[in-house]
This record gives C-alpha cells, structure tokens and sequence, in this order.
C-alpha cells in the first residue's frame, strides 16, 4: 500500500504537487473568514502602508487595510468567479458543440461560422469592446468573457463528437432504435466530459489571468471587494515605498495560474489530450 | 500559386463581414444613443426636435438592413464616424496614435524572435539538455505570468532599484526597452515551445536521414533543411498573434504610460465612445485575417509543398 502510494508520487509528481497547492488554495478560499488576521474592507487611516507586524503579518495599504487578509479573500473572488466563467461557457459550449457536430448540415455550418466570428478577434479586446458599449462593471466582464471561451469549448466537442459519430457502437445504437436524445446521453458525452475536465483545468488559469487582468485596468470587480488584480492596480502607485503592496498579489496570481497550467498539461500528457 | 492566394482572399470576406455583423450588433443593442451622446459631446441641450433632425443625419431612422449596408460601405473607405467625446473623427484620433503602437509590437517581435529562435533551435537539437530545461522554464514563465505585474516587476527592479530605465514615458530607445521587453515574454515563451517541438519533430524525417547517408555535414543539414522548414509553424505563431501583441499592447501601455492606441482605446472604454470601440476592434479583426493571409503567402515560399498539396488535392 505505502510503496503503491509512493510509486504514485513518484511518476506523478507534477500531478501530486499541483493538486497540492490548489487544494490548498480552495482551502484558503473556504476557510478565509476563519484564518484571516483582520476585515479586508476595514479603512484604518492612522494604520496605512505599515510595514509587516503581528497583527498585519503583511504590512497594511494606503487605506489602512490589512494585505493578508484581502489577499485571502482575494483568493475568494478570483477563484469563484473563475469557476463561474469555466462552468457557464463550457456547459454553452457543450450544448453548442454536440448540436453542431451530430445534427451537422447549415446548423452546424452556421454556429461554426459565428464561432470563427468570435476568435478572429483577440479574447481580450472583444471583452473590452463589450464592457465598453455595456459599461464597465463586473457583470458585463463575466458574461463578456463567457461569451468568448464557449466558442474553445464548442469547437473541440464538435470534433470529438463529429469522430465519435463515426464509431461502430453509435452506428450499432441508431439501428437498435435508439432516440437521439438517449444516444448524446449515454454514449457521447461520457465519452466528451473526461477531456473535457482536462481542458477546463488549463482554461481556469486564463479565467483568472483574465479576470484580473479586467480588474487590473479598474473595468472588472470594483474596490473595496479585494482583489489580486484590483490590488496589483491599487498598490501601483507605492511602488517606490511599499512595493510588497504590488509583489504579493501578483505572486498569488502567479502561483494559481502555474499550477493550473502545468495540472493541465500533465493531465493531458497522461491521457494523450490535444491541446487547442 | 496565384488560386490559391485568391481562394484564401475570398475565404476572408464573409469572416470579416461576420466580424462587422457582430460589432454592428453589439453596438444596436447598446443602451448608448449616437444622436444623444453626439449632443452630449457637442455640449448641446437635446430637444426632442434637434435628436430627430441628428437621428436622421446618422441615418438611425433608416431600417437596420439598410444601416448595416451604409456601415459596411463607410467602413470600406476607412470612415469609423466621429468620437463621442472629442468629436472629431475617428480614424485620425487614431491614426496619430498608430505610431507608439506600432513602436512597441515591432520591438517586442524583434526581441522575442532574436530571443526564441537559438533558444528553440538549440533546445530542439539538444533535448534535455541544460539549455532545454532552461528554454522549457522560461517558455513556462512566460505563458502563466501576468503582463501587467511583469511590467511593474520590471519596473521595480530596473528602474527604481537599478536606475537603468526611465519608468515611463517615450523617445529615445531606452524608453522602449521595458515596455517591448513586457510585451514580448509571453511571444518568447509561444514561440520558443513552437520551434523547439517542430524541430524534434524534423529531426525524425526521412529526409533528415538521407541527407544524413549521403554524408552531408551535420551543421548543413540543421541550418539549411531542418531550420528551414521547421520555423514554418513559428510564422504561423506569428501571424495568430498579431492580433494578441495589440491586446497585449493595451495592458503594457497602462502600465508603462505609453502613448499608443491601446489606452486611448481604454479610455474610450471608460467613457462608452462607442464608434472608438468599433473601429479598434474591426482594426484588430482586419489585422488578424489579413496578418493569417500573409502568412499563408510566405509560408508557401518556404515550404513549396503546401501550394503543391492544393493542386493535387483540390
């Protein structure tokens, strides 16, 4: 059993340590009301830009806030948000992409061409496009970039759908009579889903990236809600005095897209995934 | 040679007329009335009677179909309307900031394809290496730091710990060292995973043993076939990101104050100026299909067996 265990650990280790540190950072994201030293939002002037000390392990901003504590919480926005982004385009992605592959035909034809539409422009510049003519704001931001990622999704669930289309059982299941509806169910997307769960871990690091990169311009999650790209944004200006203010939430940022990114590689190295 | 170059044109026009299409709508559905914020931006009361007289000016009255058509025809001859805000036309408040822009992506392609080109090539001929694991890590870096932080990292430690660098503003060439070098990371990091994988991938070629078997020097062979052909999916890298340098070029200009496009751009953004907002991304959606076609010309210089493949396989 422990040797087992160990053998995992030991062909596995980019898995095992990724999973780590993101199980530790959803940890801290739960658990960010219990171990944060003090309220992210509490403005305490007569505290502001102090260096670190017991009761602000991290120094405070230029309003007096305690930096650990809105980076915990920090944690809570991005990653919730995040989530929120990757599980919406991926579930419209889905619907989209099985719709497009097995029905086929000028529908098929259609969502794909608006699909081309939406990546001949850069993610990030539709986002801001958006947000412009909608107005700045978080709500716009997530369903901007919502409206961006599906087309990923939609394009390689198409793919596999259109190869598994192809496959003997699916072949064998519309000759038994089998309804449309219950050949997408039990035989397409088990199939689609495992890949799939790949291809999010890579896609959640971008969500995050994007997501504070809005913030960063001041477009996305607005102050006071604590937030790594709105702190990167905020603590700018004390570069020359305080540049902690701006290094830490940076390397929170850092961190969780790395271990996204090389989670997501490893996993589809292992289960022979392409990339987009 | 020449159908194909034709095909590939003609394969560009309804994705761009898509393009126009999705930022017709977008700006239909927006809440932003032209012929109020026109008024707005000219500083005049709007009366009932003044906002019809404008909405029929703006050919707002007209049926969609209609406006769509004129919008198409008016982009055509580079016309993107008057900016909300400052009231004058578009495409010269924006043609007067091309230049900053146009500075910064030149330099960040220039460093990141002096940069990625021996790191990829000799990680490539070298795997695992000490100088593969290096080219890996930094390709790694490259791709999951955020520009934005980088910049002002960057900035920390060049400029205010250092003194090297002046923090922001333009001029002279050192002002365009930090911004390019922001910009570029992420290029350098793509690029160098792109010519790294296809010169492994070469490597394995029966050509690669032939030349081999007939005693060709080994530096011949890697620097005039293997490089050759294995650059090509780096160009196609190239041409995909045009349009990603000029988003990218957005967030390094509000790091670094730089006076280009991208953050009159944002601006635009803050202040909903919609026609702005328009023209930038149908610009970023032209530079992209018309960069994808470029590529796909010079591609076939250097691999004469994609233009081949079209005439046996039509």
């Amino acid at each position: 059993m422990m040797a087992q265990f160990r053998e995992i650990l030991k062909s596995q280790t980019v898995i095992v340590i990724c999973s780590v540190v993101l199980c530790l950072l959803f940890l801290m994201t739960i658990l960010a009301p219990w171990i944060a030293p003090n309220d992210p939002v509490a403005v305490n002037l007569a505290h502001k830009l102090q260096s670190p000390s017991m009761n602000y392990p991290l120094g405070t901003d230029h309003l007096g806030r305690c930096t650990l504590s809105r980076i915990l919480y920090g944690a809570r926005t991005s990653l919730g948000f995040a989530m929120l982004i990757f599980i919406s385009s991926l579930s419209i992605g889905l619907i989209i992409g099985i719709i497009a592959g097995y029905k086929g035909g000028w529908i098929d034809q259609l969502l794909m061409r608006i699909g081309e539409g939406v990546m001949a422009v850069p993610n990030l510049l539709l986002v801001l496009g958006f947000v412009g003519i909608w107005g700045a704001g978080l709500k716009q931001v997530i369903l901007a970039l919502i409206l961006v990622q599906w087309v990923y999704y939609a394009r390689i669930i198409r793919g596999m759908v259109l190869s598994l289309k192809e496959q003997n059982y699916i072949t064998a299941a519309k000759i038994s009579g089998s309804s449309q509806w219950k050949i997408i169910k039990k035989h397409i997307l088990p199939n689609v889903l495992p890949p799939l769960a790949v291809m999010g871990t890579l896609e959640m690091g971008w969500a995050i990236m994007d997501l504070s990169s809005m913030s960063f311009l001041g477009l996305g999650i607005q102050p006071p809600t604590p937030e790594w790209g709105a702190m990167i944004h905020e603590g700018k200006s004390y570069i020359r005095t305080n540049p902690a203010l701006m290094i830490y939430p940076g390397l929170m940022i850092m961190l969780i897209v790395v271990s996204f990114n090389l989670l997501g590689e490893a996993l589809s190295e292992r289960f022979g995934i392409k990339r987009r | 040679m020449g159908t194909y170059i034709l095909k590939r044109i003609i394969t560009i026009i309804p994705i761009f007329l898509i393009a126009t299409l999705l930022t017709f709508g977008m700006i239909n559905l927006s809440p932003v009335d032209p012929a109020e914020a026109y008024l707005a931006a000219a500083h005049i009361q709007p009366t009932e009677e003044i906002l019809a007289q404008k909405r029929h000016e703006f050919g707002l009255d007209q049926p969609l179909f209609v406006q769509y058509v004129n919008s198409i025809v008016k982009i055509c001859q580079l016309d993107f309307g008057t900016s909300y805000v400052t009231n004058k036309p578009v495409w010269e408040e924006i043609s007067s900031r091309l230049p900053a822009t146009i500075q910064l992506t030149i330099g960040s392609i220039i460093i990141s394809i002096l940069v990625s080109i021996p790191l990829g090539f000799l990680s490539g001929i070298k795997k695992n290496s000490g100088i593969d694991h290096f080219s890996r890590f930094l390709s790694f870096l490259g791709a999951s730091i955020p520009s934005f932080w980088l910049g002002y990292l960057l900035i920390f430690f060049f400029s205010v710990k250092l003194d090297l660098f002046p923090v922001e503003g333009t001029g002279t060439l050192k002002h365009l060292i930090l911004p390019s070098v922001t910009l570029a990371l992420p290029l350098i990091a793509l690029y160098t995973r792109l010519l790294r994988g296809s010169v492994i991938e070469n490597l394995q070629e029966p050509y690669v043993l032939f030349a081999r078997t007939r005693g060709i020097h080994e530096k011949a062979i890697l620097g005039k076939h293997v490089l050759r052909i294995a650059i090509s999916p780096m160009i196609t890298g190239l041409g995909m990101n045009l349009g990603k340098l000029m988003t990218g070029a957005i967030i390094v200009e509000a790091v670094f104050s730089w006076p280009g496009f991208g953050r009159y751009f944002i601006d635009a953004v803050f202040n909903r100026d919609v026609p702005v907002i328009q023209c930038y991304v149908l610009l970023a959606a032209g530079l992209f299909l018309l960069s994808n076609l470029i590529v796909d010309i010079v591609q076939m210089y250097i691999d004469p067996r994609i233009s081949r493949k079209g005439r046996q396989y039509p």
